[in-house]
Protein backbone atom coordinates (compact mmCIF):
# COMPACT_ATOMS: atom_id res chain seq x y z
CA UNK A 1 0.00 0.00 0.00
CA UNK A 2 1.15 3.83 -0.26
CA UNK A 3 1.71 6.05 2.61
CA UNK A 4 -0.11 9.05 2.56
CA UNK A 5 2.02 11.94 2.66
CA UNK A 6 3.02 14.06 5.74
CA UNK A 7 0.62 16.63 4.15
CA UNK A 8 -2.43 14.64 3.89
CA UNK A 9 -1.68 13.38 7.34
CA UNK A 10 -1.43 16.99 8.24
CA UNK A 11 -4.26 17.97 6.92
CA UNK A 12 -6.36 15.35 8.74
CA UNK A 13 -4.95 15.76 11.86
CA UNK A 14 -5.69 19.81 11.52
CA UNK A 15 -9.26 18.75 10.61
CA UNK A 16 -9.23 17.12 13.27
CA UNK A 17 -8.21 19.38 15.79
CA UNK A 18 -10.79 21.96 14.14
CA UNK A 19 -13.64 19.89 14.88
CA UNK A 20 -12.61 19.89 18.45
CA UNK A 21 -12.02 23.06 19.18
CA UNK A 22 -15.23 24.25 17.27
CA UNK A 23 -17.29 21.31 19.60
CA UNK A 24 -18.31 19.49 16.35
CA UNK A 25 -18.14 16.32 18.12
CA UNK A 26 -20.32 14.16 16.67
CA UNK A 27 -18.22 14.76 12.86
CA UNK A 28 -15.51 14.68 15.40
CA UNK A 29 -16.32 11.33 16.01
CA UNK A 30 -17.23 9.96 12.51
CA UNK A 31 -12.80 10.34 11.92
CA UNK A 32 -12.94 7.24 14.00
CA UNK A 33 -13.09 3.47 13.23
CA UNK A 34 -15.52 1.43 14.98
CA UNK A 35 -13.45 -0.95 16.39
CA UNK A 36 -11.28 2.12 17.75
CA UNK A 37 -9.04 2.67 20.68
CA UNK A 38 -8.67 6.42 22.34
CA UNK A 39 -6.37 6.06 25.67
CA UNK A 40 -4.83 8.59 27.98
CA UNK A 41 -2.08 6.63 30.27
CA UNK A 42 -1.38 7.46 33.58
CA UNK A 43 1.51 9.95 33.89
CA UNK A 44 4.05 7.32 35.71
CA UNK A 45 3.19 4.97 33.67
CA UNK A 46 5.83 3.44 30.90
CA UNK A 47 5.26 3.56 27.14
CA UNK A 48 4.03 0.44 26.26
CA UNK A 49 1.45 0.28 29.32
CA UNK A 50 -1.31 -2.06 28.72
CA UNK A 51 -4.83 -0.28 29.55
CA UNK A 52 -6.64 -3.79 30.66
CA UNK A 53 -3.44 -4.52 33.23
CA UNK A 54 -2.55 -0.82 34.27
CA UNK A 55 -4.85 2.62 35.42
CA UNK A 56 -4.99 5.03 32.46
CA UNK A 57 -6.89 8.01 32.80
CA UNK A 58 -8.81 7.14 29.70
CA UNK A 59 -9.52 3.99 28.07
CA UNK A 60 -12.18 4.39 25.86
CA UNK A 61 -13.26 1.42 22.78
CA UNK A 62 -15.96 3.28 20.36
CA UNK A 63 -18.98 2.29 22.13
CA UNK A 64 -17.38 4.08 25.45
CA UNK A 65 -16.15 7.35 23.56
CA UNK A 66 -19.40 7.80 21.23
CA UNK A 67 -20.97 8.01 24.94
CA UNK A 68 -18.25 10.57 26.03
CA UNK A 69 -19.59 12.83 22.89
CA UNK A 70 -23.08 12.24 24.05
CA UNK A 71 -22.20 12.92 27.66
CA UNK A 72 -20.06 16.23 26.35
CA UNK A 73 -23.39 17.34 24.61
CA UNK A 74 -24.95 17.72 27.82
CA UNK A 75 -26.14 20.77 29.54
CA UNK A 76 -26.00 18.34 32.88
CA UNK A 77 -21.63 18.12 31.76
CA UNK A 78 -20.76 20.28 34.06
CA UNK A 79 -17.23 20.41 34.00
CA UNK A 80 -18.01 21.18 30.44
CA UNK A 81 -21.24 23.24 30.43
CA UNK A 82 -20.62 26.22 30.66
CA UNK A 83 -18.80 24.87 27.06
CA UNK A 84 -14.10 25.78 27.92
CA UNK A 85 -12.41 27.32 25.26
CA UNK A 86 -9.96 24.57 23.71
CA UNK A 87 -7.07 25.31 21.15
CA UNK A 88 -5.05 21.95 19.96
CA UNK A 89 -2.22 22.54 18.28
CA UNK A 90 -0.72 19.62 16.46
CA UNK A 91 2.98 19.42 15.62
CA UNK A 92 5.89 17.39 14.26
CA UNK A 93 3.91 15.15 12.60
CA UNK A 94 5.93 12.43 11.35
CA UNK A 95 4.18 9.08 8.72
CA UNK A 96 6.36 6.50 10.88
CA UNK A 97 5.38 3.62 8.17
CA UNK A 98 2.32 0.54 7.99
CA UNK A 99 1.86 -2.85 9.38
CA UNK A 100 -1.02 -4.25 6.74
CA UNK A 101 -3.64 -1.46 6.67
CA UNK A 102 -2.81 0.41 9.61
CA UNK A 103 -0.43 3.35 8.95
CA UNK A 104 1.72 4.67 11.99
CA UNK A 105 1.50 8.31 13.26
CA UNK A 106 3.19 10.24 15.41
CA UNK A 107 2.89 13.75 16.66
CA UNK A 108 3.24 16.33 19.12
CA UNK A 109 0.66 18.22 20.96
CA UNK A 110 -0.49 21.29 22.90
CA UNK A 111 -4.07 21.82 24.12
CA UNK A 112 -4.93 24.87 25.86
CA UNK A 113 -7.97 24.38 27.95
CA UNK A 114 -9.64 27.99 29.78
CA UNK A 115 -12.13 27.94 31.88
CA UNK A 116 -13.13 30.42 34.80
CA UNK A 117 -10.21 32.15 33.80
CA UNK A 118 -8.10 29.76 34.14
CA UNK A 119 -5.79 28.39 31.41
CA UNK A 120 -4.44 25.08 32.06
CA UNK A 121 -2.02 23.07 29.58
CA UNK A 122 -1.74 20.07 28.27
CA UNK A 123 1.22 18.81 26.72
CA UNK A 124 2.20 15.67 25.04
CA UNK A 125 3.03 13.23 21.86
CA UNK A 126 0.25 11.51 19.82
CA UNK A 127 0.57 7.70 18.93
CA UNK A 128 -1.70 7.33 16.06
CA UNK A 129 -2.94 4.41 13.82
CA UNK A 130 -4.76 5.41 10.92
CA UNK A 131 -6.49 3.58 8.48
CA UNK A 132 -7.53 4.38 4.78
CA UNK A 133 -11.48 3.96 3.95
CA UNK A 134 -13.68 5.12 1.27
CA UNK A 135 -14.14 8.48 2.28
CA UNK A 136 -10.83 9.68 3.70
CA UNK A 137 -8.21 8.34 6.63
CA UNK A 138 -9.81 7.14 9.95
CA UNK A 139 -8.33 6.71 13.22
CA UNK A 140 -8.36 3.35 14.71
CA UNK A 141 -6.14 4.06 17.51
CA UNK A 142 -4.86 7.69 19.37
CA UNK A 143 -2.86 7.09 22.56
CA UNK A 144 -2.48 10.67 23.83
CA UNK A 145 0.67 10.58 26.15
CA UNK A 146 1.05 13.19 28.43
CA UNK A 147 4.45 14.91 29.44
CA UNK A 148 3.28 15.97 32.35
CA UNK A 149 3.43 14.65 36.32
CA UNK A 150 0.15 14.47 36.89
CA UNK A 151 -2.97 16.66 36.25
CA UNK A 152 -1.66 19.48 38.51
CA UNK A 153 -3.20 22.01 38.02
CA UNK A 154 -5.65 20.90 34.86
CA UNK A 155 -7.63 18.64 37.40
CA UNK A 156 -9.63 16.90 35.19
CA UNK A 157 -9.58 15.22 30.90
CA UNK A 158 -12.90 16.12 30.63
CA UNK A 159 -11.66 17.59 27.00
CA UNK A 160 -11.15 15.26 24.10
CA UNK A 161 -6.77 15.61 23.42
CA UNK B 1 -9.95 35.02 63.12
CA UNK B 2 -10.43 37.92 65.60
CA UNK B 3 -12.02 37.49 68.20
CA UNK B 4 -11.44 34.50 70.47
CA UNK B 5 -14.47 31.62 70.84
CA UNK B 6 -15.21 31.43 67.01
CA UNK B 7 -17.85 28.95 66.34
CA UNK B 8 -16.99 27.03 63.24
CA UNK B 9 -19.14 23.84 63.44
CA UNK B 10 -23.02 24.13 65.06
CA UNK B 11 -24.64 21.35 66.35
CA UNK B 12 -28.00 22.41 66.93
CA UNK B 13 -29.84 18.85 67.84
CA UNK B 14 -33.24 20.12 68.81
CA UNK B 15 -34.02 22.48 65.88
CA UNK B 16 -32.41 19.61 63.98
CA UNK B 17 -30.21 22.04 62.50
CA UNK B 18 -25.99 21.60 61.88
CA UNK B 19 -23.63 24.04 60.15
CA UNK B 20 -20.35 24.82 59.35
CA UNK B 21 -18.56 27.94 59.05
CA UNK B 22 -17.76 28.75 55.66
CA UNK B 23 -14.36 30.74 56.92
CA UNK B 24 -13.15 26.96 57.39
CA UNK B 25 -13.11 26.82 53.70
CA UNK B 26 -10.94 29.70 52.93
CA UNK B 27 -9.19 30.93 55.69
CA UNK B 28 -5.00 30.88 56.48
CA UNK B 29 -5.30 30.31 59.74
CA UNK B 30 -7.42 27.52 60.17
CA UNK B 31 -5.04 25.76 57.34
CA UNK B 32 -2.46 26.43 59.68
CA UNK B 33 -4.36 24.39 62.57
CA UNK B 34 -5.72 22.04 60.65
CA UNK B 35 -1.96 21.19 60.17
CA UNK B 36 -0.87 20.97 63.24
CA UNK B 37 -3.92 19.67 65.00
CA UNK B 38 -5.18 17.00 62.50
CA UNK B 39 -2.57 16.27 59.73
CA UNK B 40 0.38 16.31 62.29
CA UNK B 41 -1.32 14.23 64.42
CA UNK B 42 -3.50 11.98 62.72
CA UNK B 43 -2.52 8.35 61.36
CA UNK B 44 -1.98 9.24 57.42
CA UNK B 45 -1.73 6.60 54.95
CA UNK B 46 1.59 6.58 52.63
CA UNK B 47 1.20 3.31 50.94
CA UNK B 48 0.19 -0.29 50.30
CA UNK B 49 2.54 -2.94 50.76
CA UNK B 50 2.24 -4.11 47.32
CA UNK B 51 3.76 -0.92 45.67
CA UNK B 52 7.01 -2.39 47.25
CA UNK B 53 6.70 -5.91 46.94
CA UNK B 54 10.04 -6.88 46.50
CA UNK B 55 13.54 -6.04 48.22
CA UNK B 56 14.58 -3.10 47.69
CA UNK B 57 11.95 -1.67 45.99
CA UNK B 58 11.08 2.51 47.03
CA UNK B 59 8.37 5.00 45.94
CA UNK B 60 8.97 8.22 47.15
CA UNK B 61 5.90 10.21 48.27
CA UNK B 62 4.50 13.75 49.60
CA UNK B 63 2.36 13.20 52.84
CA UNK B 64 1.36 15.96 54.89
CA UNK B 65 4.16 18.59 52.58
CA UNK B 66 6.67 15.99 54.36
CA UNK B 67 8.83 14.34 51.45
CA UNK B 68 8.80 10.93 52.18
CA UNK B 69 10.78 7.34 51.11
CA UNK B 70 8.38 4.12 51.54
CA UNK B 71 10.05 1.27 50.59
CA UNK B 72 11.08 -2.66 51.77
CA UNK B 73 15.02 -3.19 52.84
CA UNK B 74 16.85 -5.99 52.15
CA UNK B 75 15.80 -7.89 55.28
CA UNK B 76 12.29 -7.23 54.39
CA UNK B 77 10.70 -4.64 56.05
CA UNK B 78 8.99 -1.67 55.58
CA UNK B 79 10.37 1.74 56.27
CA UNK B 80 9.05 5.39 55.84
CA UNK B 81 11.71 7.71 55.81
CA UNK B 82 12.47 11.51 55.52
CA UNK B 83 13.82 12.01 51.97
CA UNK B 84 16.65 14.52 53.27
CA UNK B 85 20.28 13.69 53.65
CA UNK B 86 21.50 14.35 57.23
CA UNK B 87 24.11 16.25 56.00
CA UNK B 88 22.88 19.09 54.65
CA UNK B 89 19.43 18.43 53.63
CA UNK B 90 19.27 17.41 50.06
CA UNK B 91 16.70 14.41 48.93
CA UNK B 92 18.35 10.85 49.09
CA UNK B 93 16.01 9.93 46.14
CA UNK B 94 15.21 11.63 43.68
CA UNK B 95 13.13 9.31 41.35
CA UNK B 96 9.53 8.48 41.54
CA UNK B 97 9.95 4.87 42.20
CA UNK B 98 12.34 1.78 41.97
CA UNK B 99 14.33 -0.79 43.37
CA UNK B 100 17.63 0.07 45.12
CA UNK B 101 20.34 -1.41 47.70
CA UNK B 102 21.14 1.77 48.85
CA UNK B 103 19.97 5.76 48.22
CA UNK B 104 23.29 8.01 47.63
CA UNK B 105 23.11 12.12 48.02
CA UNK B 106 23.81 13.41 44.68
CA UNK B 107 25.35 16.57 47.09
CA UNK B 108 28.54 15.42 48.80
CA UNK B 109 27.61 11.39 47.60
CA UNK B 110 27.32 9.98 51.46
CA UNK B 111 25.28 6.17 50.72
CA UNK B 112 22.66 5.29 52.82
CA UNK B 113 21.51 1.25 52.65
CA UNK B 114 18.00 0.69 52.22
CA UNK B 115 17.34 0.61 56.24
CA UNK B 116 18.91 3.94 56.73
CA UNK B 117 22.19 3.04 57.95
CA UNK B 118 24.90 5.87 56.19
CA UNK B 119 27.41 3.33 54.79
CA UNK B 120 29.92 5.57 53.69
CA UNK B 121 30.99 9.14 53.14
CA UNK B 122 33.54 10.43 51.26
CA UNK B 123 36.53 11.78 53.50
CA UNK B 124 35.18 9.65 56.13
CA UNK B 125 38.81 10.36 57.96
CA UNK B 126 38.02 13.93 58.52
CA UNK B 127 35.05 13.01 60.63
CA UNK B 128 35.24 11.80 64.16
CA UNK B 129 36.21 8.19 64.63
CA UNK B 130 32.93 7.28 65.63
CA UNK B 131 30.99 9.63 63.32
CA UNK B 132 29.07 6.10 62.09
CA UNK B 133 28.55 4.74 65.68
CA UNK B 134 27.10 7.99 66.75
CA UNK B 135 24.09 7.38 64.24
CA UNK B 136 23.60 11.16 63.76
CA UNK B 137 24.41 10.47 59.76
CA UNK B 138 21.64 7.83 59.51
CA UNK B 139 18.50 8.45 57.34
CA UNK B 140 15.67 9.58 60.36
CA UNK B 141 12.77 7.24 60.10
CA UNK B 142 9.17 8.85 60.74
CA UNK B 143 8.26 9.09 64.49
CA UNK B 144 5.64 6.20 63.54
CA UNK B 145 4.79 3.99 61.16
CA UNK B 146 2.32 1.20 61.27
CA UNK B 147 0.94 -1.58 58.92
CA UNK B 148 -2.53 -2.71 58.93
CA UNK B 149 -2.98 -5.62 56.37
CA UNK B 150 -0.82 -4.44 53.67
CA UNK B 151 -2.09 -0.87 54.50
CA UNK B 152 0.37 1.71 55.62
CA UNK B 153 0.35 4.51 57.66
CA UNK B 154 2.64 6.87 59.29
CA UNK B 155 2.09 9.64 62.22
CA UNK B 156 4.48 12.74 63.09
CA UNK B 157 3.12 12.22 66.79
CA UNK B 158 5.46 10.00 68.72
CA UNK B 159 2.50 10.15 71.19
CA UNK B 160 -0.31 8.76 69.21
CA UNK B 161 -2.57 6.00 70.06
CA UNK B 162 -1.67 2.68 68.15
CA UNK B 163 -2.88 2.74 64.68
CA UNK B 164 -5.38 -0.86 65.36
CA UNK B 165 -6.93 1.99 68.01
CA UNK B 166 -7.20 5.00 66.09
CA UNK B 167 -9.40 2.38 63.05
CA UNK B 168 -11.59 1.75 65.41
CA UNK B 169 -15.00 0.77 64.30
CA UNK B 170 -13.70 1.76 60.70
CA UNK B 171 -11.99 -1.58 60.92
CA UNK B 172 -15.03 -3.71 60.24
CA UNK B 173 -15.36 -1.34 56.64
CA UNK B 174 -11.72 -1.83 56.03
CA UNK B 175 -12.36 -5.60 56.21
CA UNK B 176 -15.15 -6.20 54.22
CA UNK B 177 -12.14 -4.31 51.64
CA UNK B 178 -9.10 -6.65 52.20
CA UNK B 179 -11.48 -9.20 52.54
CA UNK B 180 -11.90 -9.35 48.82
CA UNK B 181 -8.92 -11.76 48.61
CA UNK B 182 -7.20 -14.36 50.94
CA UNK B 183 -4.01 -13.86 49.06
CA UNK B 184 -4.03 -9.58 49.70
CA UNK B 185 -4.90 -6.95 47.84
CA UNK B 186 -2.36 -5.50 45.54
CA UNK B 187 -2.58 -1.45 43.56
CA UNK B 188 -3.18 -1.61 40.35
CA UNK B 189 -0.01 0.44 38.05
CA UNK B 190 -0.59 3.66 37.20
CA UNK B 191 -1.29 6.43 40.30
CA UNK B 192 -3.59 9.10 38.95
CA UNK B 193 -2.46 12.54 40.72
CA UNK B 194 -4.36 15.37 39.96
CA UNK B 195 -5.35 18.68 42.03
CA UNK B 196 -8.34 20.74 42.38
CA UNK B 197 -9.13 24.67 43.31
CA UNK B 198 -10.98 24.11 46.26
CA UNK B 199 -10.66 23.43 49.86
CA UNK B 200 -9.67 19.79 50.77
CA UNK B 201 -12.66 19.17 53.46
CA UNK B 202 -14.95 19.49 49.99
CA UNK B 203 -13.41 16.46 48.58
CA UNK B 204 -14.18 14.25 52.34
CA UNK B 205 -17.54 15.59 51.91
CA UNK B 206 -17.95 14.77 48.36
CA UNK B 207 -16.46 11.28 48.42
CA UNK B 208 -19.11 9.86 50.85
CA UNK B 209 -22.16 12.01 49.78
CA UNK B 210 -24.75 9.73 48.15
CA UNK B 211 -27.25 13.22 48.08
CA UNK B 212 -25.35 14.10 45.27
CA UNK B 213 -25.44 11.54 43.12
CA UNK B 214 -28.67 12.14 41.04
CA UNK B 215 -28.04 15.39 40.18
CA UNK B 216 -24.06 15.89 39.94
CA UNK B 217 -23.55 12.63 37.95
CA UNK B 218 -27.13 12.61 35.82
CA UNK B 219 -24.78 11.64 32.81
CA UNK B 220 -23.26 8.85 34.51
CA UNK B 221 -25.99 7.84 35.51
CA UNK B 222 -27.48 8.43 32.10
CA UNK B 223 -24.90 6.32 30.92
CA UNK B 224 -25.63 3.39 33.23
CA UNK B 225 -28.89 3.28 32.65
CA UNK B 226 -28.44 3.15 28.67
CA UNK B 227 -25.78 0.57 28.27
CA UNK B 228 -24.71 -1.59 32.11
CA UNK B 229 -28.06 -0.76 33.93
CA UNK B 230 -30.51 -2.82 30.99
CA UNK B 231 -32.12 -5.77 32.71
CA UNK B 232 -30.21 -4.62 36.10
CA UNK B 233 -32.76 -1.87 37.86
CA UNK B 234 -31.27 -1.81 41.05
CA UNK B 235 -32.11 1.17 43.54
CA UNK B 236 -29.57 3.36 44.88
CA UNK B 237 -30.25 2.34 48.49
CA UNK B 238 -28.76 2.09 51.84
CA UNK B 239 -27.72 3.38 55.58
CA UNK B 240 -24.78 6.28 56.52
CA UNK B 241 -23.29 5.69 59.56
CA UNK B 242 -21.32 7.75 61.89
CA UNK B 243 -17.88 5.33 63.28
CA UNK B 244 -16.50 7.31 65.79
CA UNK B 245 -13.08 9.26 65.65
CA UNK B 246 -14.64 11.48 62.89
CA UNK B 247 -14.85 8.22 60.69
CA UNK B 248 -17.87 7.54 58.71
CA UNK B 249 -19.36 5.09 56.14
CA UNK B 250 -22.74 4.95 53.66
CA UNK B 251 -23.60 1.23 52.68
CA UNK B 252 -25.85 0.76 50.29
CA UNK B 253 -27.00 -1.49 46.70
CA UNK B 254 -26.51 0.04 43.11
CA UNK B 255 -27.09 -0.55 39.75
CA UNK B 256 -23.34 -1.41 38.80
CA UNK B 257 -21.54 -4.23 38.33
CA UNK B 258 -19.09 -5.23 40.47
CA UNK B 259 -15.97 -6.82 39.90
CA UNK B 260 -16.04 -8.46 43.44
CA UNK B 261 -19.02 -11.08 42.23
CA UNK B 262 -21.77 -8.63 41.57
CA UNK B 263 -22.59 -9.66 38.06
CA UNK B 264 -24.11 -7.44 35.40
CA UNK B 265 -26.13 -8.39 32.32
CA UNK B 266 -23.89 -6.89 29.68
CA UNK B 267 -20.92 -8.77 31.12
CA UNK B 268 -22.70 -12.22 30.14
CA UNK B 269 -21.88 -15.55 30.70
CA UNK B 270 -18.32 -15.40 31.00
CA UNK B 271 -18.82 -12.73 33.96
CA UNK B 272 -21.57 -13.83 35.43
CA UNK B 273 -19.62 -17.30 36.01
CA UNK B 274 -16.59 -15.62 37.10
CA UNK B 275 -18.69 -13.93 39.59
CA UNK B 276 -20.37 -16.84 40.63
CA UNK B 277 -17.19 -18.56 41.49
CA UNK B 278 -16.00 -15.38 43.50
CA UNK B 279 -19.19 -15.23 45.32
CA UNK B 280 -18.95 -18.87 46.03
CA UNK B 281 -14.93 -18.96 47.14
CA UNK B 282 -16.37 -15.60 49.35
CA UNK B 283 -19.30 -17.93 51.05
CA UNK B 284 -16.86 -21.01 51.56
CA UNK B 285 -14.18 -18.41 53.26
CA UNK B 286 -16.73 -15.98 55.20
CA UNK B 287 -20.17 -17.69 55.22
CA UNK B 288 -22.95 -16.42 53.24
CA UNK B 289 -23.88 -13.48 55.24
CA UNK B 290 -20.57 -11.68 54.86
CA UNK B 291 -20.14 -12.61 51.09
CA UNK B 292 -23.54 -11.49 49.98
CA UNK B 293 -22.42 -8.32 52.02
CA UNK B 294 -18.61 -7.87 50.71
CA UNK B 295 -20.44 -8.98 47.22
CA UNK B 296 -23.88 -7.22 47.01
CA UNK B 297 -23.42 -3.86 48.94
CA UNK B 298 -21.31 -0.62 47.82
CA UNK B 299 -18.71 1.13 50.75
CA UNK B 300 -17.85 4.46 50.86
CA UNK B 301 -15.56 4.93 53.95
CA UNK B 302 -13.77 7.99 55.12
CA UNK B 303 -10.87 7.20 57.27
CA UNK B 304 -10.58 10.58 58.97
CA UNK B 305 -8.74 12.75 57.95
CA UNK B 306 -8.31 12.27 54.51
CA UNK B 307 -8.31 8.61 53.59
CA UNK B 308 -10.99 7.61 51.11
CA UNK B 309 -11.79 4.22 50.21
CA UNK B 310 -14.74 3.68 48.08
CA UNK B 311 -15.42 0.45 47.44
CA UNK B 312 -18.02 0.43 44.33
CA UNK B 313 -17.80 -0.31 40.75
CA UNK B 314 -14.34 -0.93 41.47
CA UNK B 315 -11.98 -0.02 44.74
CA UNK B 316 -10.23 2.96 44.93
CA UNK B 317 -7.70 4.26 48.01
CA UNK B 318 -7.61 8.53 47.52
CA UNK B 319 -5.40 10.98 49.53
CA UNK B 320 -5.33 14.43 49.73
CA UNK B 321 -3.38 17.73 51.42
CA UNK B 322 -4.05 21.23 51.16
CA UNK B 323 -1.67 23.62 49.61
CA UNK B 324 -3.47 26.48 50.54
CA UNK B 325 -7.10 26.80 51.46
CA UNK B 326 -8.44 26.98 48.08
CA UNK B 327 -6.48 24.21 46.56
CA UNK B 328 -5.34 20.56 47.32
CA UNK B 329 -3.51 17.55 45.42
CA UNK B 330 -5.02 14.36 45.18
CA UNK B 331 -3.46 11.19 44.45
CA UNK B 332 -6.06 8.64 43.22
CA UNK B 333 -5.54 4.53 43.52
CA UNK B 334 -6.90 1.62 42.34
CA UNK B 335 -6.66 -1.85 44.28
CA UNK B 336 -7.91 -4.96 43.27
CA UNK B 337 -7.62 -8.73 44.68
CA UNK B 338 -3.98 -9.87 43.96
CA UNK B 339 -4.51 -12.79 42.26
CA UNK B 340 -7.93 -12.42 39.93
CA UNK B 341 -8.03 -13.79 37.04
CA UNK B 342 -7.38 -11.63 33.70
CA UNK B 343 -10.96 -10.81 32.73
CA UNK B 344 -11.53 -9.40 36.23
CA UNK B 345 -9.00 -7.41 36.16
CA UNK B 346 -10.01 -5.58 32.83
CA UNK B 347 -13.39 -5.12 33.98
CA UNK B 348 -12.13 -3.63 36.94
CA UNK B 349 -10.35 -1.25 35.14
CA UNK B 350 -12.94 -0.84 32.83
CA UNK B 351 -15.45 -0.13 35.66
CA UNK B 352 -12.75 1.99 37.30
CA UNK B 353 -12.10 4.57 34.53
CA UNK B 354 -16.12 4.66 33.56
CA UNK B 355 -16.85 6.53 36.67
CA UNK B 356 -13.21 7.37 38.68
CA UNK B 357 -10.44 9.29 37.95
CA UNK B 358 -9.90 13.06 36.49
CA UNK B 359 -11.14 11.48 33.12
CA UNK B 360 -13.72 9.45 33.92
CA UNK B 361 -17.91 9.95 33.39
CA UNK B 362 -18.23 10.86 37.18
CA UNK B 363 -15.12 12.41 38.67
CA UNK B 364 -14.81 15.48 36.61
CA UNK B 365 -18.39 16.92 37.52
CA UNK B 366 -17.26 16.77 40.80
CA UNK B 367 -14.29 18.44 40.75
CA UNK B 368 -16.35 21.06 38.89
CA UNK B 369 -18.92 21.55 41.60
CA UNK B 370 -16.29 21.27 44.09
CA UNK B 371 -14.61 24.50 42.28
CA UNK B 372 -17.88 25.88 42.11
CA UNK B 373 -18.42 25.79 46.14
CA UNK B 374 -15.00 27.14 46.56
CA UNK B 375 -16.26 29.69 44.54
CA UNK B 376 -19.58 30.71 46.06
CA UNK B 377 -17.25 30.85 49.40
CA UNK B 378 -16.31 34.49 47.87
CA UNK B 379 -19.88 35.75 49.11
CA UNK B 380 -19.20 34.78 52.83
CA UNK B 381 -18.30 37.88 54.21
CA UNK B 382 -22.16 39.00 53.68
CA UNK B 383 -24.67 37.95 56.53
CA UNK B 384 -27.34 34.98 55.45
CA UNK B 385 -23.49 32.95 53.86
CA UNK B 386 -21.87 32.30 56.10
CA UNK B 387 -22.90 28.93 56.62
CA UNK B 388 -23.16 25.58 55.06
CA UNK B 389 -25.91 23.07 55.65
CA UNK B 390 -25.20 20.06 57.13
CA UNK B 391 -28.33 19.11 58.34
CA UNK B 392 -30.03 15.92 56.05
CA UNK B 393 -31.44 13.28 57.94
CA UNK B 394 -30.69 14.73 61.46
CA UNK B 395 -32.65 12.98 64.41
CA UNK B 396 -34.29 10.61 61.48
CA UNK B 397 -32.38 6.69 60.48
CA UNK B 398 -29.53 7.51 57.98
CA UNK B 399 -29.65 7.07 54.89
CA UNK B 400 -26.76 6.66 52.67
CA UNK B 401 -27.95 10.04 51.31
CA UNK B 402 -27.92 11.63 53.74
CA UNK B 403 -25.54 14.12 55.53
CA UNK B 404 -24.38 11.95 59.11
CA UNK B 405 -21.20 10.72 57.81
CA UNK B 406 -20.15 14.73 56.87
CA UNK B 407 -21.24 15.75 60.16
CA UNK B 408 -19.18 12.48 61.90
CA UNK B 409 -16.23 14.09 60.39
CA UNK B 410 -17.06 17.65 61.21
CA UNK B 411 -17.37 16.69 64.79
CA UNK B 412 -13.73 15.05 64.93
CA UNK B 413 -12.73 18.23 62.78
CA UNK B 414 -13.89 20.48 65.41
CA UNK B 415 -12.85 18.88 68.44
CA UNK B 416 -9.58 19.17 67.19
CA UNK B 417 -9.62 22.27 65.95
CA UNK B 418 -11.66 24.50 68.22
CA UNK B 419 -9.30 25.29 70.98
CA UNK B 420 -6.28 25.46 68.58
CA UNK B 421 -7.93 28.18 65.88
CA UNK B 422 -9.21 31.77 67.51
Amino acid sequence: MSLPTRSEVEDFLFLEADLLDSWQLKDWLKLYTQDCEYQVPSTDLPRDANPETSLFYIADDFMRLEQRVIRLGKKTMWSEYPRSKTRHLVTNVRVLGHEGEDIKVKANFVVYRTKWENTDVYVGSYDMILRRSADGLKIRKKRSTLDLDGLRPQGRVSILL
Amino acid sequence: MGASNTVLVSNDEQQGLFRVARKAFTDQEILKGEYDEVFNKCWLYVGHESEVAKKGDFVRRIVAKRNLVFNRDMDGNLNAFFNTCPHRGAEVCREAKGNSKHFTCMYHGWIFSASGELKSLPGEERYSADFKAQKRGNLVPVPRFENYRGMCFVNFDLNACSLVEYLGNAKEYLDLVLDQSSEGMTIISGQQDYAIRANWKLLVENSNDGYHAAMTHATYLDYLANTHAKGNEVALKGVGRELGGGHAVVEYTAPWGRPIANSIPIWGEEGKQEMNRIHARLVAEHGKEKADRICFKNRNLLIFPNLVINDIMAVTFRTFYPTAPNYMNVSGWAIAPLNETEWARKYRINNFLEFLGPGGFATPDDVEALESCQAGYANSLEAGNEWNDISKGMGMDAMYDDEIQMRSFWKEWNRRLKDAVK
